[in-house]
């Protein structure tokens, strides 16, 4: 089994006909992912690789029955597309645009909140089932299929921990990235939920970063919730406070909220280890298993 | 990230929305501010425009009762160094006599994922010490982002926080205004502090922070129009202009690497294996070689940095295209200015081990030992 993607998911990916989409739509299909359908509005009746594009999701959802989208559209429209993805009702929409509004993100949230859709993103790598399907940009030659679940903040992150994992032998039911943004739809908490009632999943890690309260949810989570043993990694011990780190999320305010202190110590209170290296994270999980 | 307006841009833009603003004119010379206040009259404040927190303490705002003390005050402000910035300009602004002095602000809740409006009597002094001390002091209301601040919510956060009753609904409604401009202008945050009453019991911002989301600047020409460079280094300037994120801090092993987190994670594990990292510096997803080499250019100008990593775990990045960025930037070079360690791994992390010119530089498998080289490299370098 898995989280939220598998081989049952029918892509649409908004923004196809861009270099971006069109790139990593061709990379999703080669590592096997079901890409039934794309969207550029105005382009609707062309075809990408012989993938048929419509100009709106409503069409791909009902010439295509696509349940999933991913939305490569630039910052300036990607909000505008993800309200499109939330009103046609699909199952998941994967965010990968970096850059969307605040404000923009603060509406969708409002608007998914009434939804049953589940979001993942913005500014994410996406979501990998190794094996079954892939939506997103994340390299798929260094997943192999397992019993380990990865959530991460962070994207090359990610990847770095699960090449510790891959080179191990120890491969992975489901690897998201849920993004660097101050305001994303799938949090830690609930990916940690989805984990937890897997029952493939026999050990999660979960990799954060300094900025916000988070991981301090997922902590209080993990004590009262789950079972799955749970290993951690923060970046950004040596963040100085009042600077962002690269994503938009990433800053240690100048009252001292959101640091990796805080957040080891969290995580160290609710029985998770947490690794020095994101080799060390990799010895945990070998420990679990 | 946000783009900082100054205290003068914010207040036109609220004086604008009809939000009283004291009198105020702007200056960049001694002979300016003297012209200033003989217009405006004493009690004036002189205040440096510089993006920094808590000015008033560090000596950036004075208040002149007279001639003599606007002088001084214009030629102790003018050219002085606030925190790394050089104040080239002053708002010279006309005192108010207040009776009450309150805080109001207007930010986003990443937690919920909603803005927040705060009000407090106790404006006038530092809000992060008041939220921390004494956090009942500041109420705070959510606001649906969908259909904005509703005059009720206003009216309710005003009550809740103590605002006297003969001005509490002239405070509401203030506060409602200062919520469209946040919306209207896709404001990060937006904080008065003070929010003066006057012995007429008229309200005004006496100060004005107000951050722009710069994602959103696309949609906003005219806020675009009034973002100035400010750097608090060269480095970061130039970080700027090559449009990299770049934190400079204040170790000697320089650190190159692709995505947000993996590059935080390079600093932490530099500090781990006891070195000390120089900067923060993500060259992002899908490099060009340009843009490595550019990368290479801005760590190398870095004075304090002895040594450099290289780390790319490549998913939209090639490590071919890395590879041939490091090998264009150190072939210009008759003499390699400080050693680099270079680890690639993920997509086309083959291809770029053999274009790699060796010669050049140290190439480790793992991150751990990329950085262990790399902190040792120092230690030799600064030895």
């Amino acid at each position: 089994m898995s989280i939220f993607v598998d081989d049952d998911t029918r892509v649409v990916v908004q923004g196809i006909t861009g270099g971006e989409g069109k790139f990593h739509t061709r990379q999703m299909v080669e590592y096997g992912t079901n890409v039934v359908a794309g969207t550029s509005p105005g382009k609707g009746g062309q075809d990408v690789d012989g993938i048929p594009v419509y100009d709106t999701v409503e069409e791909a959802v009902d010439e295509e029955d696509a349940n999933a989208s991913v939305v490569f559209v630039p910052p300036a429209f990607a909000g505008d597309a993800i309200f499109e993805a939330l009103d046609t009702d699909l199952d998941l929409v994967v965010a990968i645009t970096e850059g969307v509004p605040t404000q923009d993100m603060a509406k969708v949230n409002k608007r998914l909140s009434e939804t049953d859709t589940r979001l993942i993103g913005p500014n994410c790598p996406g979501i990998i089932t190794p094996g079954e399907s892939k939506l997103g940009i994340l390299p798929g030659n260094i997943f192999e299929e397992g019993n380990v679940g990865l959530v991460s903040r962070s994207g090359t992150l990610t990847y770095q921990v699960v090449s510790n994992l891959t080179e191990r032998g120890i491969g992975q039911t489901t690897a998201i990235g849920i993004g660097g943004d101050p305001i994303i739809g799938t949090s830690f908490v609930d990916a940690l939920e989805a984990f937890e009632n897997d029952p493939d999943t026999h050990a999660v890690v979960m990799c954060g970063e300094i900025g916000g309260e988070d991981e301090e949810q997922a902590a209080k989570f993990i004590a009262e919730n789950m079972d799955t043993p749970v290993a951690g990694f923060i970046a950004g011990r040596t963040a100085p406070p009042g600077k962002r780190m690269g994503h938009a999320g990433a800053i240690v305010s100048g009252s001292g909220t959101g640091t990796a202190e805080s957040k080891i110590s969290a995580l160290n209170d609710a029985g998770v280890p947490v690794g020095d290296t994101p080799n060390e994270v990799a010895d945990h999980i070998e420990d679990f298993l | 990230m946000v783009m900082k307006l100054h205290e003068y841009q914010a207040k036109d833009i609220f004086a604008e929305a009809g939000i009283p603003v004291p009198e105020s004119r702007l200056a960049s010379s001694v002979e300016e501010v003297m012209e200033a206040v003989e217009e405006i009259g004493y009690p004036a404040a002189i205040k440096a425009q510089v993006h920094v927190g808590g000015r008033g303490k560090a000596g950036g705002i004075k208040i002149a009762m007279d001639e003599d003390e606007a002088r001084q005050a214009a030629e102790d402000i003018l050219g002085m160094d606030l925190k790394g910035y050089t104040v080239d300009r002053v708002l010279v602004e006309a005192g108010v006599d207040f009776e009450n002095e309150l805080y109001v602000g207007i930010t986003m809740d990443r937690s919920e994922g909603k803005p927040v409006a705060m009000v407090s009597t106790e404006g006038g002094v530092n809000i992060e010490e008041v939220a921390e001390e004494n956090p009942d002091a500041i109420a705070r209301e959510h606001i649906d982002p969908a259909f904005g601040l509703h005059p009720y919510q206003a009216r309710k956060v005003v009550f809740e926080a103590g605002i006297p009753r003969d001005v509490a609904f002239d405070v509401a409604s203030f506060l409602t205004t200062l919520y469209d401009l946040y919306e209207s202008n896709d404001a990060s945050d937006i904080e008065i502090n003070p929010v003066m009453i006057t012995s007429d019991r008229d309200i005004i911002a006496a100060d004005a922070v107000m951050n722009i989301d710069d994602d959103a600047l696309f949609r906003h020409d005219d806020l675009a129009a009034m973002e100035e460079d400010a750097y608090e280094n060269d480095l970061e300037a130039k970080a700027g202009e090559y449009g990299f994120d770049y934190v400079r801090l204040s170790g000697n092993v320089g650190i190159i690497g692709n995505g947000a987190g993996l590059v935080m994670t390079t600093l932490d594990l530099v500090d781990y294996f006891g070195g000390e990292p120089a900067n923060f510096l993500d060259i992002g997803g899908g490099a060009k070689a340009e843009r490595v080499a550019n990368a290479l250019d801005m760590v190398f100008s870095d004075e304090n940095v002895d040594s450099v990593v290289f780390n790319i775990f490549g998913g939209i990045t090639r490590g071919d295209e890395v590879a041939k960025g490091i090998n264009e930037a150190l072939e210009s070079f008759d003499e390699i200015p400080k050693p680099v360690v270079v680890r690639l791994a993920g997509t086309n992390a083959e291809e770029g081990m053999e274009i790699l010119n060796t010669d050049l530089v140290q190439v480790e498998g793992t991150l751990e030992d990329a950085v262990q080289r790399a902190v040792k490299n120092a230690q030799e370098v600064s030895q």
